[in-house]
Order: C-alpha cells, then sequence, then structure tokens
C-alpha cells in the first residue's frame, strides 16, 4: 500500500489535459515577461544611481551583496522577463515562476533601497528572514490545523476562533499557574475547545461546517472578549501578566552565516511550527494514519467499506486541529505580549489563505505561510524607509494571491474531494 | 448527503384553510425552536455573567453553609444585567411612568426602541444580502467586504459631490449599492467563469476591502483637515437621511427603507422570473442547466445583488444617523453579523427582517447593560452566537427540552457543498 500512499491528490488533478498553443505555462509566461519589461522600465527609471546593499547582518555594518540601483532594478525585471519568455519552452514551469517572481521582487527592492532616505540603502537580510518567519509562525500553526481538519473533510474556518481562545486560555492559566508550560497545555486545550464544538455540531448534529466555523470565530471573539473585560482588565496582575517562553538557541546551527541568527536564535514556536510541518507530511503520505485520514477527505464511503470508522476519525482529526492551533495562539501570549481582545486580528484568515494557496499540503502551507509573512515583514521594512508604496496594499497581497490561485491563474488548486460534507452512513 | 436545501420552495397552490392551518402548526416548530434558542442562549449568558463576577464567586466558597447567599448574589446579578437588555432595547416601565405623572418626557419612552431600529436598520440589509446568496446556492461570506466598498463609494458621493438636498441622498445610496454590487460581482464572476469557490474569494475580499478602507482614510482630500486621526470628511447634511422622531432620537428612514427592499427581495425571489431561476439553481444547478436556465448568468446577478444590498447596509452606516464619516470600524461587524441574521431568519426575507430586529435590541440592550450594569458588550456578541448555533441544529434544542416533534422544521441553509 505504502506505493499508493505517495501519490497525492494533486498529483491527480494536475495531469494536465491542455490542448492548443495556449496552455497555462504559456498563458502565465506572456504574464510574467509583461511584468518583468515593465519592472525593467519603471522600476529602472524610478530607481537612483545609489547603490542597493543587502547586508549579511541585523545593521548597515559587515559583508553585503551591493548592486547600483538603477542597473539592479533593470537587470532583475529582464530576468523576470526572460523567466517568462522562456515558459514558451512549456517545461519548468514551477522554477521558471519561482525565478520570475524573486526577479521581479529584487527589481522592485533595487528601487526601493536605492530611492530610501540618505544613509539608509541598505536592507538587513538577517532581520527580513528573521521577520519573515516569526510573522509566518501562527500562519504555519493554522495552516497545519486546516490541513488536518480538511484532510480528512471537514473545512476549518474557525481557525481564527482556535488561534483566539488559544492565545486567550494561554495567557489567562499561565498567568494564574505562573508557568508558560501550563500555559501552552491550557492553550492547546483552548483551541481544542473551539474545536470540539465545531466537531459535535458538524459531525454530530450535521451544520454546515462554513456557517458553524463562521459562527465560532464570532464565539470566540464574543467570549474572549467578555472575559478579557470582565476579569483582564479588573486585574491585569492576577489574570493578564503571562510568563513568557524566552529564545533558545540551538549549538552549532545558530552559527550558519544568515540563517544561523535569523532562525537559530528563536523561540520555541518556531522550532514547533517547522517540526510540526515535518511531522505532519510525514503522517500524512508516509503512515497508515495518514492514507486513512486521506482517504475519509476523498472518499468516506469507500474507506468506510473498508473498514475505516470515518467520523471516529474526523471528531479525532478536528480535536487535533484545534490543539495545534490553540499552541499556534500561544504565540502571541506566551511570547511577547498579553492578551488583547481581537488580538488575532485576522490572522486565521489569512493562515485559510496559506492552506489553500499552499494546496492543502503541509509543506505547501509552510511555503505559502512564508511568502505571507515575507509580505508582512516587507510591509514593515518599507514603512521604516518612507517608501510611498502604503503598507496596506503590501497587506492584501496575500489575499490577492489567493483569489488568483482558486481562480486557477497560478496552477489548479482542488480541495479534497469529500471536504465539507457530512458522511451520513447508510 | 447535499439534498438538504429542502422547503425552499414555498407553495404556489392556494392553500384550503385546514392546510395552511397545519402549515402554520409545523411552522410553529420554528418559532418554538427560535425561542428554546433564545431561552438557552440567556441561560449560558446568565452562568457566564456569575462565573465571572469575582464578588459572587466568593460568595460560592461557603456555598454548602449558606446556599441562599450565593443563588441571591448570582439572582441579583444576573437579573439586574437581563434587566437593563430590556430597558435599553424595548422600555423602560421608569420613563413610562415619568411620562404618565408628567416628568419625563415621551423621547425616553421610545428611546430604546429608537436605538432598537437604529441598530436593525444595516442588518436587514445585509442579512437580505447573505440570504439571497443562499436561495441562489451561493454562500456569500463578503456582505462584510460589500458593505465596506458601498460605504466607501457612500461617504465619497456624500462629500465630494455637491447636490442639492434629496437628490444627493438617492446619489448616495446609489453609490453604496454600486460598490457592493461591483464588490459582489467579482466572486460571482469568478465561479461563473473559473468554478473558484465563491466561500474563499468572498472571505478574501473582505480583506481587501478592509485595507483599502484604511488606505483611503487617510489620502489627501479624503481625510478630514482637522483631524490627525484615520478618519475622512463629514457626508453633507444634505446626504443625511433624514430622522424619524425628531432630532433627539435617532431612529431615521433607514428603517422604512428597510422594510421596503425586504418587500422587494421577497417579492423578487416569489413571484419574479429571476427568482424563479434562483431558487432553481439554489436547488439544482444540473437540473436547472438542462432546464435550460443559465446556470453562470443567475450566479453572477444573484452575487450582484446581493453585493448591492450588503452595500447599502454599509452605505446606511454614513447616511444614517450612526456616523457621517469613515473611520476604519466603521462598519462594525454588520456583515459578519448579516450571516448570523441570515439564518436566524430561516433565509426568508420576512424571517430575516424579524431576525435584525432581534438581533438590533440585543445591540441596542447590549449598550445599557454596559452603562448601567457594567455587564461588558461582548457578551451580546457571545449570545448572538449561542442564539444561531443552537438555531443550526435544531435536534440539539429538541433533544434539551425532549420535545416531541419529530418533523423538524430543518434549517434549509446545509447547502454542505465543501470548497
Amino acid at each position: 500500500m505504502t506505493g499508493v500512499s505517495t501519490i497525492t491528490a494533486e498529483e491527480i488533478a494536475v495531469a494536465p489535459v491542455e490542448t492548443g498553443f495556449w496552455t497555462r505555462s504559456r498563458k502565465v509566461g506572456v504574464g510574467l515577461a509583461a511584468a518583468g519589461v515593465l519592472a525593467a522600465i519603471v522600476f529602472g527609471a524610478l530607481a537612483t544611481s545609489q547603490t542597493a546593499r543587502f547586508t549579511l547582518s541585523e545593521d548597515a555594518q559587515g559583508a553585503a551583496l551591493s548592486i547600483d540601483g538603477t542597473f539592479g532594478a533593470i537587470l532583475f525585471g529582464l530576468i523576470a522577463a526572460v523567466a517568462g519568455a522562456a515558459m514558451f519552452t512549456d517545461r519548468w514551469f514551477p522554477w521558471l515562476l519561482g525565478v520570475g517572481i524573486v526577479g521581479f521582487v529584487l527589481s522592485f527592492l533595487c528601487w526601493q533601497i536605492s530611492d530610501a532616505p540618505a544613509g539608509q540603502n541598505f536592507m538587513p537580510l538577517v532581520n527580513m528572514v528573521r521577520g519573515t518567519f516569526l510573522l509566518a509562525v501562527p500562519l504555519i500553526f493554522g495552516a497545519l490545523a486546516g490541513v488536518l481538519c480538511e484532510r480528512s473533510g471537514v473545512v476549518n474556518v474557525a481557525i481564527e476562533g482556535q488561534l483566539l481562545m488559544g492565545a486567550f486560555a494561554g495567557a489567562l492559566v499561565g498567568t494564574m499557574a505562573a508557568s508558560a508550560w501550563i500555559g501552552l497545555i491550557a492553550a492547546a486545550i483552548g483551541g481544542a475547545f473551539v474545536s470540539l464544538l465545531l466537531a459535535i455540531f458538524t459531525i454530530r448534529y450535521l451544520v454546515d461546517q462554513v456557517v458553524m466555523g463562521i459562527v465560532l470565530n464570532l464565539l470566540a471573539l464574543g467570549l474572549t472578549g467578555f472575559l478579557y473585560e470582565r476579569l483582564m482588565q479588573t486585574d491585569q496582575a492576577k489574570y493578564n501578566q503571562p510568563p513568557h517562553f524566552g529564545s533558545w538557541e540551538i549549538p552549532l546551527l545558530k552559527d550558519i552565516p544568515v540563517l544561523g541568527p535569523a532562525l537559530f536564535r528563536s523561540n520555541l514556536f518556531l522550532y514547533l511550527a517547522l517540526i510540526l510541518v515535518l511531522v505532519v507530511h510525514i503522517a500524512l503520505f508516509r503512515t497508515r494514519w495518514g492514507l486513512r485520514t486521506r482517504s475519509v477527505g476523498e472518499h468516506p464511503t469507500a474507506a468506510d467499506t473498508l473498514g475505516v470508522r470515518v467520523l471516529g476519525l474526523r471528531y479525532r482529526n478536528v480535536l487535533l486541529a484545534g490543539v495545534v492551533a490553540g499552541i499556534g495562539g500561544a504565540s502571541y501570549t506566551l511570547l511577547l505580549y498579553s492578551f488583547t481582545k481581537n488580538m488575532i486580528g485576522g490572522k486565521g484568515f489569512i493562515a485559510l489563505a496559506a492552506l489553500i494557496f499552499g494546496r492543502w499540503s503541509p509543506t505547501g502551507a509552510l511555503l505559502a505561510a512564508l511568502f505571507f509573512g515575507f509580505a508582512d515583514q516587507l510591509g514593515v521594512y518599507l514603512g521604516a524607509i518612507n517608501s510611498i508604496i502604503p503598507s496596506q496594499f503590501l497587506a492584501m497581497l496575500p489575499y490577492l494571491a489567493t483569489i488568483l490561485a482558486v481562480a486557477g491563474l497560478v496552477g489548479r488548486v482542488r480541495a479534497p474531494a469529500a471536504d465539507g460534507k457530512p458522511y451520513i452512513k447508510g | 448527503m447535499s439534498t438538504a436545501t429542502e422547503e425552499k420552495a414555498p407553495q404556489q397552490r392556494k392553500e384550503s384553510f385546514a392546510e395552511a392551518f397545519l402549515h402554520g402548526l409545523w411552522a410553529a416548530n420554528t418559532v418554538t425552536v427560535t425561542i428554546l434558542a433564545v431561552v438557552l442562549a440567556l441561560v449560558i449568558g446568565g452562568i457566564l455573567i456569575i462565573v465571572s463576577d469575582p464578588d459572587v464567586m466568593a460568595q460560592y466558597g461557603y456555598f454548602t453553609a449558606r446556599p441562599g447567599d450565593a443563588l441571591q448574589a448570582s439572582w441579583d446579578v444576573v437579573s439586574n444585567a437581563y434587566a437593563s437588555l430590556f430597558k435599553g432595547s424595548v422600555v423602560d416601565p421608569a420613563a413610562v411612568s415619568d411620562w404618565i405623572s408628567g416628568d419625563g418626557s415621551w423621547e425616553r419612552v421610545f428611546a430604546p426602541i429608537s436605538e432598537t431600529l437604529t441598530y436593525t436598520t444595516p442588518l436587514v440589509f445585509t442579512g437580505l444580502s447573505v440570504a439571497l446568496a443562499f436561495r441562489g446556492g451561493l454562500f456569500n461570506i463578503g456582505a462584510q467586504g460589500q458593505a465596506i466598498v458601498g460605504v466607501i463609494l457612500a461617504a465619497l458621493a456624500g462629500f465630494l459631490i455637491p447636490l442639492p438636498p434629496v437628490i444627493h441622498l438617492i446619489v448616495a445610496l446609489l453609490a453604496g449599492a454600486l460598490g457592493g454590487a461591483i464588490w459582489g460581482f467579482i466572486p460571482g464572476f469568478l465561479k461563473a467563469r473559473t468554478g473558484a469557490h465563491e466561500v474563499i474569494n468572498t472571505i478574501m475580499l473582505n480583506y481587501v476591502a478592509l485595507y483599502f478602507l484604511t488606505w483611503i482614510i487617510v489620502q489627501k482630500g479624503i481625510q478630514n483637515p482637522d483631524r490627525t486621526d484615520a478618519i475622512s470628511k463629514p457626508v453633507d447634511s444634505s446626504a443625511q437621511l433624514p430622522r424619524l422622531l425628531g432630532d433627539n432620537l435617532r431612529v431615521h428612514a433607514g428603517i422604512i427603507l428597510a422594510v421596503l427592499v425586504t418587500w422587494g427581495v421577497a417579492w423578487l425571489l416569489n413571484r419574479s422570473t429571476l427568482g424563479f431561476e434562483l431558487r432553481a439553481v439554489g436547488n439544482n444547478p444540473d437540473a436547472s442547466r438542462t432546464a435550460g436556465i443559465s446556470v453562470t448568468a443567475t450566479y453572477v446577478s444573484v452575487m450582484v445583488i446581493a453585493g448591492a444590498l450588503a452595500g447599502l447596509g454599509g452605505a446606511n452606516m454614513v447616511v444614517g444617523s450612526t456616523a457621517d464619516a469613515l473611520t476604519p470600524l466603521v462598519v462594525a461587524q454588520i456583515g459578519f453579523d448579516g450571516i448570523l441574521v441570515a439564518l436566524l431568519g430561516r433565509v426568508r426575507p420576512w424571517g430575516v427582517a424579524l431576525a435584525a430586529l432581534l438581533f438590533g435590541a440585543l445591540r441596542a440592550g447590549g449598550n445599557t447593560m454596559q452603562s448601567v450594569s457594567s455587564i461588558s458588550l461582548e457578551l451580546v456578541t457571545v449570545l448572538q452566537a449561542l442564539i444561531v448555533i443552537f438555531i443550526a441544529a435544531p435536534a440539539l434544542v429538541k433533544a434539551i427540552f425532549r420535545l416531541r416533534a419529530a418533523r423538524a422544521a430543518r434549517l434549509s441553509t446545509s447547502l454542505a457543498k465543501g470548497w
């Protein structure tokens, strides 16, 4: 059975049945080539001749990759254009797309950095990488929660609520027990509580899963907001000063240039998120549990016929998803801040976007979360150098990217076949 | 499995009296479940109030010694809170007796109703938006985004275009509807053209709209020049809806518009060709296609109309009495609340209007509860969510109260299509 288990839903779905000259690859190629040429012209014209420096540290010091602003903007724009043109060969699509996007972004950065106020013509790469990963952490947890749920056929729109409940429970119990670890456990239970409601109402009472997710988000928002005002605001010291996990350095790995200081002098939650991606990936595609989960998500009737307990498996996976999302929520309150009302602020929906953009796979979700995290961090950076690009438009990027993805412009996105459909034995 | 869209098509033929009576009894199940759901929600809300009150919980410390104290304290805090909820949304008996004895003004008597109707108005529009899309087989989670784009265009028309009074108001409302329609068109078009799931796209568009709002507020010519915070210029008074009961009470003509629009949507759904096609597509797209209905065209028009309705709801937030300028939170939660309202109203136009009234009352009463009994307004969100959870699972309510009626008026929202 191991041979079968490695065939994922995407691999079946992506089999291209395209006829005619204008394949998807060629269409995207035209768009990318046009964007590249446009970048070369526009960004090249706007860029100044200041040297754009990408420093390999946290500030302007140390070694750096330097390039003349105008030259860089034109060069990288043309690289993107060439990658787009190369798509006409109809081969290496993912790689060319990657090169094209990176080229476009670098062209944009050359313009922005060279155009920055004097003395700020540099981008500290360590900061950027670190920020990208830190901002991606809750997204990774949230998207993994989505993977666990949706692979077994339960739509999880309640990620936002699970994160929020996790953050709240972590702060409350962590403060009262004066222990970050107990707070972490409480956060997992908090997330699982939202999941339990989702599971009971969608699996037992057959309530529409999207409806239930939306309602649970509001319930979590109201519940945490209410208890925040009743308890936490009246007695901060007793209920809302959670202990925080410090940063942990990993020996040897922390000495790798750029990646070392950015990734391996970090905190528990980042390590946990990265390990979880690996664990979920292996579990989903290499274990019996994973095969059953995917079969329940694709064709529950067939799985039932073969003796898989469909509903039991769905309950278990939805609860597990709540635990994962709850821990992700704790990364807000057990790391830096104390709890505030509505502190997740839509990150759960970006996690949902990452899940969809990453095509319901753990590794895809990781990459999508990092991409969205980078967009977020880029917004912070551009704000710091007084860029004319409004941060709001960068904040829109994850959502727009997801819309483009589900519209089929960046490859076929397909959910598990039974995702969202309740299973009624009979 | 996905057959749960039963009971969509209302009976077209004439019913005999006996049939109508039986029908009413059957529908009474819906009413019973709704009332019991509200009761259950209030009970859970009461428990929340008690456990989150340190003073009352202290009484439970010696519960075995003196149970009376704890129960009395619990009763006091909960009854006080819900009394405020009632006084703030329906009527305050003290104000009535003052008015009769000549000490108080009539305005204080009608103030709660006025507040309730003020909060009801936008929810009618967003609720209808979600309900209409539901009937067409689409789940419009984007009412929030559509309301945001609607409020932006309505406000821009309200302070950028100088026009005479009545025309200005109409233009502002139409601009709001247009904004919502545009934002509804996008997911409808994508659904029709590429099959992209409208739930995903509407969720994403909500946030795109929100960020667009936060951006446009601080642009030159939009931002209020006298302020440094994120707030736009105020809408001209010529574009404001008139108030119905004098300047001291906030209820405005928007509520009349809401009733008219409810009537219009009911007509559209049950009497028009488009409504027939819409319900047919909602019930069974494949059969509709076979019957010669253009499913894709129906999807697009459903989303455009739904968007326009939500856009009107958004417009209400700046041309009514709630606010007169754009702020990042100008539409509050009306789009998400609209989903709950649509579900509570059983996705029927007049049901939606009644559900909006209940939610408006909860919201208005919540303000009083917060100011008088110092119970956080967030409790109202909890109550609203709980009500809808119980509504959505009638089997649970029936199990709790051991209702005998087996023929549950099942909520017709189980579209259960997944992504």
